[in-house]
């Protein structure tokens, strides 16, 4: 067998035993909280009777382990179960809202990692220069204001003083994609500003350590250009750290948008999942944590098979 | 009037320099230094490591590595000053008329891209030919400098091919865009003795196919008096002694050049070999845990107390592997070794004290083998330490006499390594292994990062302890000038075996088996048409091809 294919294997199986291992910290982590479903289903009010039945129509009384392999075996399936709250299908109420998270962080992820990558290039070019120092204080700034400081600004700047994009960025499913995408235009704006300084820092950071090595000296006294140097010499043997570092910005583009999606009144994953904490519908947030931790694996075994393929004595043995 | 390709005229070059400890200081480097080159013709730019000349050598690119900088004097080049021109300029010269070929192809070669790709590079970003000329171009380089399969050679990776190769490549690289100047910097130094006269040749006959100029800068006078027209002594920044190949070699005029020319002049009388040996090493079989491969096979050979067994052979041969079976850092998996008359237990830990003490190791990188951050009173007293529990002034009156005995003497105690040159980090190492009063010491390529006359320097005293202490070495090089002036028996390996073992005489006689004899033959002589002599003659092709 091609040892890359040996390699990504090994990856996408770690990657599944971490998964089980997620989902079991997941359950044991819900069995921990305090209180009972049946209890907050029925309330206070509720007779020993009726808290028994619902018990037992929803399987509580049966030991952990069964009910843990019961919730695993349907997640296999595609079957999360129900909202205790609104008894609706788990599964088909986050596929929508997953859908809308994905939409989100494609765009996101679309404008913010060309652009820190470049910026990343440019900084490298011009290093400890002007274009250096601004590119790094503004990003630096960026990142560090909170996000709904930044999302209010936003706000106010393009729907109060400039009338272009609407405060709220509800989606629903008659839209035209032009129409989409001028309702995401702030939060998408957001999410750049935030995950920015950290890919192109790591890009500037990950370029300049390799600038050290024997054969960009070599470029240059081929009389190549700085910038052709940066990126046609420099970057390749980059990527690896780069990649790790966007990926890491892309869960968290999945996952930890929540505070944003709130401001924007985004009917995301993020939003779903708050909702459902505060009404402590279990198995709502037992399945939202299962999709987060799949994308957050699935993200960084993505990383790492791209850092495998970007490694040219991985893709070209002897 | 000839034709004047590079005129460099009283240039002067500038460094900063971090003392440890102190401000950064400005420092001059190279003082002064003139001289001029033919269209066609080559110069060997030779000397010390810190004698400036592959400062020189870059200078001719208006280039400094790191701090260095150009700080006054001209640079001609087909009539231009270099020196003045700007960014755009300068572009245009690097790697269009001037091209450089670097020490470590292996570095030098980013390992990201197609071996293809960087040697055209230079030929299609400043327009001198469309890609398909470029690659032809290419390969007909590869076909003259006798790299296997030229047509599809520069589809590969740089790791995919071997270092004699990617030294050649890189000449392909530097000659692709037909340059009316090559600068060759070390381009032989980190290759084995074998690789390195087959590169030297392929260089040879590609400077005189194309009738390109050279710069050839090496520390070793034998291997650029093959090479050159003319040569240049330089010396702590200063020119020594410039003329024709033959005046040089031939008629050293300075004490320098002379001292250069008859470098490898250490007489050694070879001792016969007592009734007992210290170490006797029998049948010994080896391989690295996971793999099924031997690297080392059946070896069998003796050492005797006092005396120097010099264990030589290509890199790959297996003699650092075993090194690491005797010290036991890779058990053996068949074999016996003895040391001092009692068996060595096969791993590390089942040692002695005494086996660990008696049995000292020095190493080829000096800087990397000391801790930067330890003064060399406590490098060499750790072991005073260590196995005889010697503390403070008779500690340190120890560490002031082994000091003396590698004729380092006084105000050295409190340095630290980064305030010592090459030789004198070597030296402390040496005086390290001494204070655990071993019997035997290996040596690994002790000698090899260091420049000729250091180097000679540290046989020299070798040579010396030996007599005093009575100490064996076991001294593992693949320097063959260097076995003849320290060895008593000599064992040559070839891929994880002993191809001929015995006395230095016998040994050193002839008839040969083809490996010894292309071994032999490989060492460079001081002497003209050495090179087209010794390939007229060969009898098997190097390994390294």
């Amino acid at each position: 067998m091609h040892p890359i294919l040996k390699l990504v294997a090994q990856r996408l199986s770690l990657g599944l035993l971490l998964l089980l291992a997620a989902s079991a910290l997941i359950f044991i982590g819900v069995e921990l909280l305090p209180g009972d479903v049946a209890q907050s289903i029925l309330g206070q009010s509720a007779t020993e009777t009726a808290l028994r039945n619902l018990r037992e129509e929803l399987g509580l009384n049966e030991p952990a382990l069964t009910r843990y392999f019961n919730w695993l075996f349907g997640a296999l399936h595609g079957d999360l179960g129900t909202a205790l709250t609104n008894g609706q299908d788990i599964s088909k109420a986050i596929g929508e809202r997953l859908g809308n998270t994905l939409f989100l962080a494609f765009w996101a992820a679309l404008f913010s990692v060309p652009l820190a990558i470049v910026l990343g290039l440019i900084a490298v070019r011009y290093r400890n220069r002007w274009p250096d120092k601004l590119i790094s204080g503004i990003t630096l700034s960026t990142i560090s204001l909170p996000e709904f400081v930044a999302g209010y600004l936003l706000m106010y700047l393009f729907t109060v003083e400039f009338r272009i994009f609407s405060p709220i960025s509800t989606i629903y499913a008659g839209m035209s994609l032009g129409e989409k995408l001028s309702a995401i235009a702030l939060p998408v704006m957001v999410l750049v500003l935030v995950v920015l300084a950290h890919m192109m820092r790591m890009t500037r950071a990950a370029i300049l350590n390799v600038m050290q090595s024997a054969y960009i000296e070599t470029a240059e006294l081929k009389g190549l250009r700085p910038f052709v140097i940066i990126a046609r010499h420099a970057f390749p043997n980059a990527i690896a750290p780069v990649v790790n570092v966007v990926m890491l910005n892309l869960a968290y583009l999945v996952v930890g948008v929540v505070v944003v999606e709130v401001v924007f009144v985004y009917p995301g994953m993020g939003q779903y999942l708050v909702d459902h904490v505060t009404k402590r519908d279990l198995p709502v947030v037992q399945a939202c944590g299962l999709i987060f931790a799949a994308v957050y694996i699935g993200l960084n075994i993505l990383a790492d098979v791209i850092s495998i393929l970007a490694n040219p004595r991985l893709r070209h043995p002897k | 009037m000839p034709d004047i390709l590079l005129d460099v005229r009283n240039l002067k070059i500038g460094a900063t320099v971090y003392p440890p400890g102190e401000p950064p200081q400005k420092i001059e480097i190279v003082h002064g230094v003139s001289f001029t080159l033919e269209k066609g013709k080559v110069l060997g730019l030779i000397g010390e490591s810190g004698a400036g000349k592959s400062t020189i050598g870059l200078s001719s690119m208006a280039y400094g590595r790191g701090g260095v900088r150009i700080t006054g004097g001209e640079v001609f080049v087909n009539g231009r000053d270099i020196l003045k021109e700007g960014a755009a300029g300068l572009r245009a010269l690097r790697g269009q008329e001037v091209t450089y070929v670097a020490q470590s192809a292996a570095a030098a070669f980013n390992p990201a891209k197609r071996i293809m790709e960087q040697v055209i590079e230079t030929t299609l970003m400043h327009g001198l030919a469309t890609r398909a000329e470029a690659e032809k171009r290419a390969v007909t380089l590869f076909r003259k400098l006798g790299l296997p399969n030229p047509d599809t050679f520069g589809n590969r990776y740089p790791h995919q091919v071997s270092g004699g190769q990617l030294q050649r490549a890189m000449t392909a690289m530097a000659l692709c865009p037909e340059p009316d100047l090559v600068v060759f910097d070390e381009p032989t130094t980190a290759l084995d003795v074998t690789t390195q006269i087959d590169v030297l040749a392929a260089i040879k006959e590609a400077i005189h196919a194309t009738g390109v100029a050279a710069l050839y800068i090496t520390h070793d006078l034998a291997v650029v008096a093959q090479v050159s027209d003319e040569i240049m002594v330089l010396r702590h920044g200063k020119t020594v002694e410039y003329g024709p190949v033959a005046q040089i070699i031939e008629a050293p005029q300075e004490d320098y050049t002379r001292a250069l020319v008859s470098v490898h002049a250490i007489a050694h009388e070879e001792k016969k070999p007592t009734a007992e040996p210290i170490l006797k090493i029998e049948n010994v079989t080896a391989r690295y845990k996971g793999t099924h491969f031997d690297v080392l096979k059946n070896v069998s050979v003796e050492l005797h107390p006092g005396q120097t067994l010099a264990v030589v052979g290509e890199s790959g041969s297996g003699k650092s592997t075993l090194a690491r079976a005797i010290t036991g850092l890779l058990p053996p998996a068949k074999g016996r070794i003895t040391f001092a008359g009692r068996e060595l237990s096969p791993a590390l830990k089942d040692r002695r004290p005494d086996d660990l003490r008696e049995l000292q190791m020095i190493y080829q990188m000096a800087d990397v083998a000391m801790n930067p951050r330890h003064t060399v009173g406590t490098i060499i007293g750790r072991p005073l330490e260590f196995y005889f529990g010697l503390k403070g002034e008779a500690k340190r009156k120890r560490v002031q006499e082994l000091l003396d005995e590698i004729e380092m003497g006084k105000g050295f105690i409190d340095r630290y390594p980064a305030e010592l040159s090459g030789g004198q980090k070597q030296r402390v190492c040496i005086a390290r292994a001494l204070a655990a009063k071993p019997r035997l010491i290996i040596c690994d390529e002790v000698t090899s990062a260091l420049d000729p006359l250091v180097a000679a320097g540290i046989l020299r005293l070798l040579l010396n302890l030996q007599q005093i202490e009575g100490v064996a070495y076991l001294f593992i090089t693949h320097d063959l000038a260097t076995v003849k002036s320290i060895a008593d028996s000599i064992a040559v390996m070839y891929q994880g075996a002993v191809q001929r073992y015995g006395g230095k005489t016998d040994v050193l006689t002839p008839p040969f088996d083809d490996y010894t004899d292309l071994l032999l033959s490989s060492v460079p002589e001081m002497k003209l048409g050495w090179l087209e002599h010794v390939l007229a003659h060969r009898k098997m092709e190097s390994a390294g091809n």
